[in-house]
């Protein structure tokens, strides 16, 4: 319950503020003060403008139209099920996505396992214990924030230093990838998984705690449960992120031509849809260019069902709240 | 807890039948016994700014206290003060004493969750947690390991709400199916049931109907034979209507245009409010302010 | 009625106020929550531990001043050269052309959707640009490689000279453009709905169009955001690798000319760092000299990015 006083005052000059600087806009534009003759061309300039404007939304969802347009032009001819069945081969017409997809499901199981915990349990912490004037705490949300923006391939730098070779030493396996991964999206579970806690109204808490109860159980019974949705949500967008990720796994082991599905994810040699696919796109030979745009429909699919999946839950349980 | 009771002069063995509408003339309980909460010199920071400051007070026991005052004067705050709720506003600081039962709230050594199982709090807006209207109540006994018998604690803490009738046949229910009320008074049987002392009440009717707020306000009068209530209100009809005593607090600029509250007279409610002895009570309770 | 055992209270002796029980279980999981937290951070340092060793190595054998001053990217060849300039020239090249086209598409499409759309269109739109983000790059590369630039090639001008290759810095980096524009716009978006209705309305009761109170009112208010959101585009541009390993062709070449196939840094990097990579040996370490490079620009841009946002949220909040 802060001061609503000094809110009030903070409010107030604020608006000050804002008054003066609009004032101080506006009055550099004395011509649209003018009526008459002035305003036709005013007029003009601002159907122009608005032109400009929708001009530019509609150049990025005409590509994104055009783009799924074109994949399914060039990839329908080969998108049938021998596409899910075959092994991948040097024979365009013999070359299939099975191990890719078997890899792809390993390789993100594995990763939703891991990043789950560590990112809500990173979010509970950061939002319900830190104490946000603590240098440390803000070195963590200053890092969450940064690490957030650190090219894909720095993180498969980091995979094939560490965790492939060095410490970890996993070797190429499937769950060097999820691990690789896993780091890739943790920033992006944690941000979603803090906006869902914040999310969840304090006279929850307040009435928990008031009752007796520690904060974790207050936590556990009220705040987690009714955070889940928002998590939810944000792991999935997070997830179909990292089912499209390519360039981390090529340094980290997913090879392209493995014709067998992993046994586990320790068990080495695997590939991933999506590097499939980017291996199919670098040969010349126009029968792989075909695969590769049955393939993208699939990966577009899979996307597809996700986001749909994540929609689905977010609109239901905002119904219920 | 239960086991830790002693025998001591002021024990009910027998806790009268409360069910009885009249089970509570006015007046209340005779207690001539050590106040339950005593302050002394207790300031309210907020980011280092005092929002209360030099509150000296006994709040005596199986009593009704009432703190009134303009809106920003503090109440709330004071009274978030009495079971540490404070503690979670991290830019809050607490300092002087609040005494209970002589012990010192914010001594060393004790622990807020301790505190707020044994002083219980009902808040401003009825707070339900999204469950079911049974496992509203049961929370409490559920998180603190109580060793009950859980239907008839429920049962029990519903009745002692005057909420037992009205619900008995949809406990399993989700308790955002009920009327504000009747949800503010769940959110009162949900604090009992954990068995506390004291019950802090932060102007628990202001979001309320003047029939559902009559009904809760009968609730405290006959809840006062067994528990010492503190309530916050800025409905001055309804402290009188309530209290046993009443504090009134103000708000006192200081130099920086900081709006502190401070406590100008606190007494029984009769005399604050028939023939109170400072001017700017008198200025508040006959209307001419706030 | 049952009253028998009602939630009475009354305790007058000593009551327990310290804590009762140790409450290990809870220090275990608050344990588990800060490491929770530390992983994050252990992550950025583990990727400083993973540049810093293998970059030292690589300056021990190869003078700092050759990476920095030789024109030359041949690292492998028998008379290696380690000159970095070609494949930062190439990201600069292929950033370039992303800059060209993703920023304004992303400031017009975030003016659309903050000024113009009403709240039905905008909670289409939105999403939807959501979309265009979660496309993976290897569906960009395949649109730039297999649509984008043969569009170019048969539509080329005559009197420009010889059409691009069939890669192409311009075409990676004109999708590149449109790949950044959800990151732009949604960022843009934001900081220009966080403008106060009272600015707006200040300049509207002085009777300014929506084009002037747009462009005069919103835009400056909200610049730092909107900045910020271009800082955060182009580092996305910068660290992209597949849509420049697809479209970009693969070699180094120091050439702003966005006809000419050239090689990025990120491109360099997942080419050479696949398969079995000797751990040790001079390729295994110029991998990482170059990630390290990378990481460092990408860095500093996002702490521009962090910085500007901060100031924006000063401003308003």
């Amino acid at each position: 319950m802060p001061d609503p006083d000094r809110q009030d005052r903070e409010t107030r000059s604020r608006m000050r503020t804002s008054a003066r600087q609009a004032i101080t806009a506006a009055g550099a534009d004395t011509e649209s003060l003018a009526l008459g003759r002035r305003s036709k061309s005013e007029a003009w300039k601002s159907v122009a403008f608005l032109a400009l404007m929708l001009f530019c939304v509609l150049v990025a969802l005409a590509l994104l139209v055009t783009l799924i347009i074109d994949a399914f032009i060039d990839g329908s001819s080969r998108l049938n099920a021998d596409l899910l069945t075959q092994f991948p081969s040097g024979v365009p017409e013999n070359a299939g996505l099975q191990s890719a997809i078997f890899g792809s499901l390993w390789v993100i199981g594995m990763m939703i396992i891991t990043v789950v915990p560590l990112a809500v349990g990173a979010a509970i912490y950061l939002e319900e214990y830190a104490d946000r004037s603590k240098w440390y705490n803000r070195i963590v949300e200053l890092n969450i924030q940064n690490l957030a923006a650190v090219p894909s391939i720095v993180f498969g730098i980091l995979g094939l230093g560490l965790i492939v070779r060095g410490p970890l030493d996993l070797g190429f396996v499937a769950y060097a990838g999820s691990l690789t991964l896993a780091l890739l999206v943790l920033p992006t579970v944690i941000l979603a998984s803090r906006e869902a806690i914040r999310s969840v109204p304090s006279s929850l808490s307040d009435g928990s705690m008031a009752l007796g109860a520690t904060k974790w159980q207050t936590i556990w019974h009220h705040v987690l449960p009714n955070a889940i949705p928002g998590i939810a949500t944000g792991t999935i967008l997070a997830v179909s992120r990292a089912i499209g990720e390519t360039a981390p796994l090529l340094l980290v082991g997913a090879t392209v031509f493995v014709t067998f599905n992993p046994e586990g994810p320790f068990s080495e040699g695997y590939t991933t849809l999506p590097v499939q696919i980017f291996n199919w796109v670098s040969r010349p030979q126009d029968e792989f260019r075909t695969l590769a745009a049955a393939g993208i429909i699939v990966l577009l699919f899979i996307l597809l069902l996700m986001n749909s999946f994540a929609i689905w839950i977010r609109n239901r349980y905002a119904r219920q709240t | 807890m239960a086991d830790q009771l002693q025998t001591g002069a002021d024990v009910k063995t027998a806790p009268p039948a409360i069910d009885a509408p009249d089970a509570a003339p006015n007046g209340g309980p005779t207690s001539s016994s050590a106040p339950v909460l005593s302050t002394e010199n207790v300031h309210v920071f907020y980011d280092g700014i005092p929002a209360v400051k030099e509150v000296t007070m006994d709040i005596p026991r199986h009593r009704v206290t009432a703190f009134i005052g303009p809106s920003g004067c503090g109440k709330s705050t004071l009274l978030r003060s009495f079971n540490r709720m404070n503690d979670l506003i991290p830019s809050a600081e607490v300092t002087g004493k609040v005494l209970y039962h002589g012990q010192d709230l914010y001594g060393s050594g004790v622990d807020p969750v301790e505190v707020r199982k044994h002083i219980g709090m009902v808040f401003q807006k009825p707070n339900p947690f999204p469950k079911s209207i049974y496992d509203n109540v049961a929370f409490g006994p559920k998180v603190l390991g109580m060793k009950v018998d859980m239907d008839e604690v429920v049962e029990n803490s519903l009745r002692h709400a005057a909420l037992w009738d009205e619900v008995k046949d949809r406990l399993k229910q989700s308790a955002f199916g009920m009327s504000g009320g009747q949800q503010q008074r769940l959110c009162i049987a949900r604090a009992l049931a954990t068995n506390p002392d004291v019950l802090l009440m932060d102007e628990p009717c202001s979001a309320l109907d003047p029939i559902a707020t009559g009904r809760i306000e009968d609730l405290m009068v006959r809840l006062r034979e067994e528990y010492t209530i503190v309530i916050v209100t800025h409905n001055m009809q309804q402290a009188t209507r309530v209290s046993d005593r009443t504090a009134f607090l103000t708000v006192e600029l200081d130099e920086q245009d900081n709006r502190t509250g401070v406590v100008v007279e606190y007494d029984e409610t009769e005399k604050v409010f028939s023939q109170p002895s400072d001017s700017r009570t008198e200025a508040y309770v006959t209307g001419r302010i706030g | 009625m049952s009253t028998d055992s009602p939630p009475a209270s009354s305790s007058p002796a000593p009551i327990q106020l310290s804590r009762q029980k140790a409450r290990y279980g809870e220090r275990v999981i608050v344990g588990f929550l800060i490491f929770c937290a530390v992983v994050s951070v252990l992550t950025t340092v583990g990727i400083v531990v993973a540049l810093v060793g293998p970059t030292i190595e690589f300056f021990r054998e190869v003078p700092i001043t050759d990476f920095f001053s030789a024109d030359e990217w041949a690292p492998f060849f028998a008379d290696a050269s380690f000159g970095v300039f070609p494949i930062v020239v190439g990201t600069l090249n292929v950033t370039f052309w992303a800059i060209l086209i993703g920023l304004p598409l992303g400031l017009g499409a975030a003016i659309f959707l903050s000024e113009y759309a009403s709240p039905g269109t905008r909670k289409v739109l939105k999403p939807t640009l959501e979309v265009l983000e979660g496309i993976p790059t290897v569906a960009y590369g395949f649109f730039a490689l297999t649509f984008v630039t043969p569009l170019i090639r048969d539509n080329w001008p005559g009197f420009l000279g010889d059409p691009p290759g069939i890669f192409s810095a311009g075409a990676a980096g004109i999708v590149l453009g449109v790949m950044i524009v959800p990151t732009v716009a949604s960022i843009s978006e934001d900081a220009m709905s966080a403008v106060p209705r009272s600015l707006r309305e200040g300049a509207y009761a002085l009777g300014s169009t929506k084009r002037t109170v747009a462009l005069r009112v919103v835009v400056p208010a909200a610049l730092s955001g909107i900045v910020a959101s271009f800082v955060l585009g182009v580092s996305r541009a910068i660290g992209e690798t597949i849509v420049v390993l697809i479209a970009a062709g693969n070699t180094p070449n120091l050439t702003f000319n966005p006809l000419e196939s050239i090689q990025t840094m990120t491109a360099f990097i997942a080419t050479t760092a696949t398969g079995d990579i000797g751990v040790g040996t001079l390729e295994f370490k110029t991998v990482f000299a170059v990630g390290a490079l990378l990481f460092v620009i990408t860095l500093a841009m996002n702490a521009l990015s962090i910085w500007l946002v901060r100031r924006f949220r000063e401003e308003y909040e």
